[in-house]
């Protein structure tokens, strides 16, 4: 029975001992060199921690294959990977850190210059200069080990301006990897190009699903998203036929029309996620790629990627909505309206709730928010089930199958990331200069509006402070400059109004 | 020259565009940027940068986006 991710690798090895599992634009590994490295870095690990288990270990990340094999090789010493993206601003990385309190810290960027003095953080090529494994030892580890062990955290936008860290454990992760493989007939032709940061739970279906089929996982460099033509050559020459990715990567090859002009790649599977999919943008792929199959994804990080699915039979026209479809096998999705009742008819709005194994083991050191967003199932009072409110909203078509409306709260997608609002006004309103401010997204133009009140304009002055604090996706857009901002009758910024100046502003 | 100077510092207030030469290669640019500035420079040049046009050499530095630009023109 499969009850830890590292069966996957194992079996690939034993299979395919000398197939290439990981590729980057610098180096390739084979299924034999994937276990064995990672088997060495947890030997590493163990000398250093000792019988440490279930704890988290950081790493930080690069476009790299070395990231992934860092990540296994915690997961061989049983303790639990987040990875984390150093280039991110170091108040925002601190903060993870105060909420995570990383036993060790593995460095597993190309080229850095800083890491090698900073107590508890090991570079990884050198833990690989190691050739030490303690067999004896992993064995033990996976003897003890159980399915609900967690295998990573991946930290979220978090509305109080703190990151949250979303734990994930190895029977959810084994549970996305064989719906996927059943729903779509995934074998072991199929090569995965890697779009999405490993710190972006995207992601985990190109690790994870790679592993389950002994796959070739291409990382593809972050350059080639900016330079559509090159991305598309670059899946020609490494014969990628399968791409799982966020919408606004597939947005930009359309963008540009880059598949006018260079030969189409040859694909088998097009998976998207991450927001909703323009059908203009669909069916542009759809022309010049006819053969693929092209799934729509929806699910947020707390519930293991995802947990409903739609593929595209049918045409659609430009204006039309793409669902998000239909549950996933052994998840189940549901629709309650505001008192908590399942909606069963079309075309009524509620709230998507999901039960299943999916399910993350919460907020990694924050059961308060935790508590609260995995709730008891209320139509359940006999025994305990938990489900997950997305805080997503939307209704059944005709079909039955479910359509994404809108969000309840203040979080939004931009760029396929999600991002709190209220992180960034957290960050903003943390600026002296500034008396007040507040964020609006203005979903048609796809921007982030700041509406700030200070004594003179200084848009330049607010870049320069928030890059301090917070990733470059989540600075706004456009700033709007007030002396005196308008306000509501409860003395609280009136949101509304401010809404309708940027329509007013736009026309 | 002055006027694409202006549209890159209103995308990216944060980056001295005047000085930089790596825009790409040294990934100070994301893909968001690339789409706003094209956007912005093929309304107010009146040109049309086309996926071809879209390559690390043109894009590394101001100068180098300004010369593709007069070229297109």
């Amino acid at each position: 029975m499969y009850y830890n991710i590292l069966q996957y690798l194992e079996r690939n090895t034993k299979l395919y001992p000398d197939k290439i599992a990981l590729e980057d634009d610098k180096r390739s590994i084979s299924y034999f060199e994937y276990e064995n490295k990672a088997k060495i870095i947890a030997t590493f690990l163990l000398d250093k921690i000792g019988t440490t288990r279930n704890q988290p270990i950081a790493v930080l990340i690069d476009r790299n294959i070395l990231s992934i094999v860092a990540f296994m090789g915690v997961v061989y010493s049983g303790n639990f990977y987040v990875p984390v993206d150093a280039s991110m601003p170091k108040e925002r990385v601190e903060l993870i850190y105060d909420t995570l309190r990383p036993t060790l810290i593995i460095d597993a960027r190309n080229q850095n210059e800083m890491s090698n003095d900073i107590h508890g953080i090991y570079r990884i090529e050198e833990i690989l200069l190691h050739t030490q494994i303690n067999e004896k030892e992993l064995l033990n580890i996976r003897e003890s080990a159980i399915d609900t062990d967690p295998l990573y955290a991946i930290f979220t936008s978090g509305s109080t301006g703190i990151p949250k860290g979303v734990a994930v454990s190895h029977k959810s992760v084994i549970d996305l990897v064989e719906a996927f493989y059943d729903t779509f007939s995934f074998d072991d032709c199929v090569v995965i190009g890697n779009q999405a940061p490993f710190d972006f739970d995207v992601s985990v279906k190109d690790i994870y699903n790679a592993l389950k089929c002994g796959a070739v996982l291409e990382v593809l460099p972050k350059k080639l998203f900016k330079m559509p033509k090159l991305l598309i050559e670059y899946l020609g020459e490494k014969k990628i036929n399968t791409l799982i990715w966020a919408v606004s990567a597939l947005r930009i090859v359309a963008d540009f029309k880059t598949l006018d002009s260079v030969d189409s790649p040859d694909l088998r599977y097009v998976m998207f996620s991450g927001e909703v999919m323009p059908v203009k943008v669909l069916n542009y792929w759809k022309k010049y790629v006819p053969k693929a199959r092209y799934v729509n994804l929806y699910g947020p990080t707390e519930i293991t990627c995802n947990c409903t699915y739609y593929e595209i039979k049918k045409d659609f026209e430009n204006d039309e909505f793409l669902p998000i479809g239909k549950a996933f096998v052994n998840s189940r999705v549901m629709l309650l309206d505001e008192e908590r009742n399942l909606i069963d008819t079309d075309n009524k709005l509620g709230e998507i709730c999901v039960s299943g194994t999916c399910l993350a083991l919460g907020y990694w050191n924050n059961a308060e928010k935790t508590d609260e967003a995995f709730i008891q199932n209320p139509l359940i009072t006999a025994y305990g089930s938990k489900i997950y409110a997305t805080g997503d909203m939307g209704y059944y078509d005709n079909d039955g199958n479910i359509i994404f409306k809108s969000r309840k709260d203040y979080q939004i997608k931009h760029m396929g990331h999600r991002i709190e609002l209220g992180e960034i006004e957290v960050a903003l309103n943390s600026i002296p200069f500034l008396i007040i401010s507040c964020c609006l997204y203005d979903s048609k133009s796809e921007k982030i509006v700041c509406f700030y009140q200070s004594d003179k304009e200084c848009k330049k002055e607010i870049v320069a402070e928030l890059s301090k604090k917070l990733p470059k996706y989540m600075w706004p857009n456009v700033y709007i400059h007030y002396t005196d901002m308008p306000m509501n009758k409860n003395g609280k910024i009136d949101r509304v109004a401010l809404g309708e100046q940027l329509l007013k502003i736009k026309a | 020259m002055e006027q694409l100077l202006k549209i890159m510092s209103e995308i990216r207030p944060d980056v001295d565009f005047e000085k930089e030469t790596q825009l790409i290669d040294g990934d100070i640019l994301d893909s968001f940027d690339i789409i706003s500035i094209v956007g912005e420079v093929n309304e107010q040049f009146q040109v049309e940068i086309n996926v071809n046009d879209l390559l690390p050499e043109n894009f590394n530095s101001a100068k180098a986006l300004f010369e593709l630009i007069q070229k297109l023109r």
